[in-house]
């Protein structure tokens, strides 16, 4: 008996978390907001303000996809999610798109049953130790103990690193960023790896963040970006088009301060006027209002401008453009052509 | 339902199956077992048919590939190139190894602690009921954090014993080194003839409990009573002890030493698991302390009375007349609360302890997106446990349950 409930509960757990499927728009515009998941909070990518409205850079590309197809930005709802119950509220239909500093790999594409709309952030795995210790390389670190998020990328490569170079570690696996950054400034952990974005995001919330050093090595390539379900293409065309958009418009020279004008008024360039919706009936292809774009720059600005105020050299975090650079400035972030 | 009209009762009629009380209950309980059985079928329809739209297969082959990831505590050889099933047991064997723990601590904490509650020293009493209290009614979670996060905070990480006139040193002379990753002991080297020592305290345990049984026999028929405890411990010890130093000293012990980062050798208990073990064992421990001293203000006076009549002292009282009773009382709540004990272990993770949930229900689940066959199996799993613990305690209650003569 205690069995055949058990069963049932399994059941019944599975019969309500498979809700969704298909027709994702659809469901976003009939409850009226988009629901995002994102980290639970990462300095820059992903935190709640003084006034507790969800900021940052992962947070801002949510709302700009919000406003792309309600034309407000607030028209969204966020939901916190753990490295390891991300996956889960995604494919059971609790969030409608992941913005989750999440690597996009071959098995989380094909395996897991998402698809992978585009980059928002190239990063690679580093690791930061104090400075104290006197490690100038990642071999160093024979023996050390190393605090990871457990249920992510790095838990992987991180192993992978240690057994091709021979090394022994002594692995303390963590479910958040918090309770990451208490065990390592508690000293339980020698090391701490995990991207080296949220590294650099993760030191500048320090006391002290001098005296912390990020270790030359990159052992991985990290492609972050955004998820959705597998199945429904119209959405999944939606998240990579709002990103895509946002980096033709940083190409362009859209801004949040000027894309009210250029709307208004028309650019000489015809793909600026195809992008806000002057020309053309994109738009309508997407299923979306002909000004989708114009809403999604006007929620937070172009690519550039999003990575400057959450994450740039200007804030705390002080990440440099790098990789993220636009393709024509020496980066590889390259979006197609917008026709 | 029409069949039933088919029976040959000439004077049946469909009504008699709601208004005759012989046919009433038969109807009930048929209409709630097709209602059932239809939930039943729908609910596994509906995972059948959910699954095939997420385009996921049920199948158990995750099983057989690679992890590749670490675990920290091992109690079986296991690397990231092992199996997912290897990973599983690996965290199996480790919730198996806090909750075994647990069970035994929170058993010896709730027993003192209860017996210790009823105490008429008014300090002592008084303290007990903090303890019971106080943990009592705190989430075990908060505790679990609570803990780890002391031994973090206010122990001394490893590199400040480096040095000769470090922050820091080894306690009881280099055998318990407490640092804020874990406690380090030494740990027992076998060198060659040491499996005669093993089989030498073998036999002693063997004998020993013969010779109490012998004891309790005598006792029994002549009145004498011997002084057990003394002559247990020499038969338990002594020849072990000498035949350890007459094959020269076989089992030496490796001292935890600093190397590196961390200490290296020893036996390396990790905060996670002393932390774990620690706030579970306390948590039980107090729900405990309440079963016991319930069972023991179960036994009525007159039995201490009767027993401080014929001349027992106090702790033979308590051995011999009060606790055997008590056990009556005490062990089925406390089967229930072992039970609780192992589940709650499942709240390992919250601070990095790679218990079943961790492995399986946790990096394998997220790796490999199994969720629902990974779940079954750790349900399984508790439920195997569960239950055999149940089936232990029930066999146990049995013999101590008193018997009508």
């Amino acid at each position: 008996m205690k069995v055949k409930g058990a069963i049932i509960a399994a059941a019944a757990v599975m019969a309500v978390s498979t809700a969704a499927n298909a027709a994702t728009l659809d469901d976003v515009k009939a409850k009226g907001f988009v629901q995002c998941g994102v980290s639970t909070g990462l300095a820059g990518f992903a935190f709640t303000d003084a006034n507790g409205v969800w900021d940052g850079f992962d947070v801002t590309f949510c709302r700009a996809t919000a406003a792309a197809i309600f034309g407000d930005a607030n028209a969204i709802k966020f939901t916190p999610t753990t490295g390891k119950t991300r996956f889960t509220a995604l494919a059971s239909g609790e969030v409608d798109i992941l913005y989750r500093n999440t690597t996009w790999t071959l098995s989380r594409d094909v395996d897991l049953g998402f698809t992978f709309t585009g980059v928002n952030y190239y990063d690679g795995q580093g690791f930061m130790v104090r400075k104290s210790l006197g490690v100038k390389s990642a071999k160093e670190l024979d023996g050390a103990t190393v605090c990871i998020q457990t249920g992510t990328t790095t838990e992987l490569n991180l192993a992978d690193f240690f057994r091709a170079n021979g090394m022994s570690y002594e692995p303390v696996p963590i479910e958040t960023n918090a309770e990451a950054q208490q065990k390592y400034l508690s000293n339980a952990c020698d090391v701490y790896t995990t991207d080296a974005s949220g590294l650099a995001a993760t030191r500048a919330t320090f006391e002290k963040p001098g005296e912390h050093t990020l270790l030359p090595e990159i052992i991985s390539k990290e492609p972050l970006g955004p998820l959705v379900r597998q199945g429904d293409d119209q959405w999944a065309d939606i998240s990579a088009w709002v990103l895509n958009a946002l980096i033709i418009a940083e190409e362009k020279g859209v801004t949040k301060a000027n894309v009210a004008k250029l709307a208004a008024d028309g650019s000489a360039d015809p793909e600026v006027n195809r992008l806000l919706g002057k020309e053309g009936s994109y738009g309508d292809m997407l299923g979306l209002p002909a000004d989708w774009a114009v809403h999604a720059i006007a929620a937070g600005g172009n690519y550039g401008e999003i990575f400057e105020r959450n994450v740039g050299e200007s804030t705390a975090i002080g990440l440099a453009r790098g990789l993220n650079q636009l393709w024509s400035k020496g980066g590889i972030l390259y979006a197609p052509p917008f026709r | 339902m029409a069949t039933i009209s088919s029976t040959g009762d000439t004077n049946f009629r469909i009504g008699m199956l709601i208004y005759d009380t012989r046919y009433r209950s038969y109807t009930i309980q048929i209409i709630a077992l097709i209602v059932f059985m239809l939930a039943a079928a729908w609910l596994v329809s509906n995972v059948i048919q959910n699954l095939a739209l997420l385009g996921k297969t049920f199948s158990f082959s995750f099983l057989g590939d690679t992890a590749s990831y670490d675990i920290n505590q091992r109690l079986i050889d296991y690397s990231s190139t092992s199996t997912h099933a290897r990973a599983a047991v690996v965290g199996i064997l480790n919730t198996l190894l806090v909750a075994i723990l647990g069970c035994i601590t929170a058993t010896v904490v709730g027993v003192i602690a209860g017996v210790l509650r009823l105490s008429n020293n008014w300090l002592i009493a008084r303290l007990m009921t903090i303890y019971v209290e106080g943990f009592r009614n705190i989430p075990v979670l908060v505790w679990i954090l609570i803990t780890v996060a002391v031994i973090n905070e206010t122990l001394p990480a490893p590199n400040e014993f480096r040095g000769a006139d470090s922050d820091a040193s080894p306690l009881l002379g280099g055998m318990l080194v407490l640092t804020n990753r874990g406690f380090y002991i030494p740990a027992p080297v076998m060198g060659d003839m040491s499996m005669a020592v093993v089989i030498v305290f073998l036999l002693s345990v063997g004998v020993m409990i013969g010779f109490r049984r012998w004891a309790k026999k005598r006792q029994e028929a002549t009145g004498e009573i011997l002084p057990l405890f003394p002559i247990s411990l020499a038969i338990l010890f002594l020849p072990t002890i000498l035949i350890f130093f007459i094959l020269g000293m076989p089992i030496t012990l490796e001292y935890p030493e600093l190397k590196g980062f961390n200490f290296r050798g020893g036996v390396f208990m990790r905060d996670s698991l002393i932390g774990l073990w620690l706030a579970l064992s306390l948590y039980t421990g107090a729900f405990t302390a309440e079963i016991v001293r319930s069972g023991i203000l179960a036994v009525s006076k007159g039995q201490s009375e009767a027993a401080f009549a014929l001349g027992l002292r106090p702790g033979r009282t308590m051995n011999l007349v009060i606790l055997p009773q008590a056990l009556r009382v005490i062990v089925p709540p406390l089967i229930s609360q072992y039970l609780n004990l192992t589940k709650n272990s499942s709240l390992a993770i919250a601070v990095g302890y790679m218990d079943a949930t961790g492995t399986l229900g946790g990096i394998t689940l997220n790796q490999t997106g199994r969720e629902f066959e990974t779940l079954m199996l750790l349900m399984g799993f508790y439920l195997v446990v569960s239950l055999s613990i149940s089936m232990v305690m029930n066999w146990y209650n049995e013999r101590v349950k008193l018997r009508e003569r």
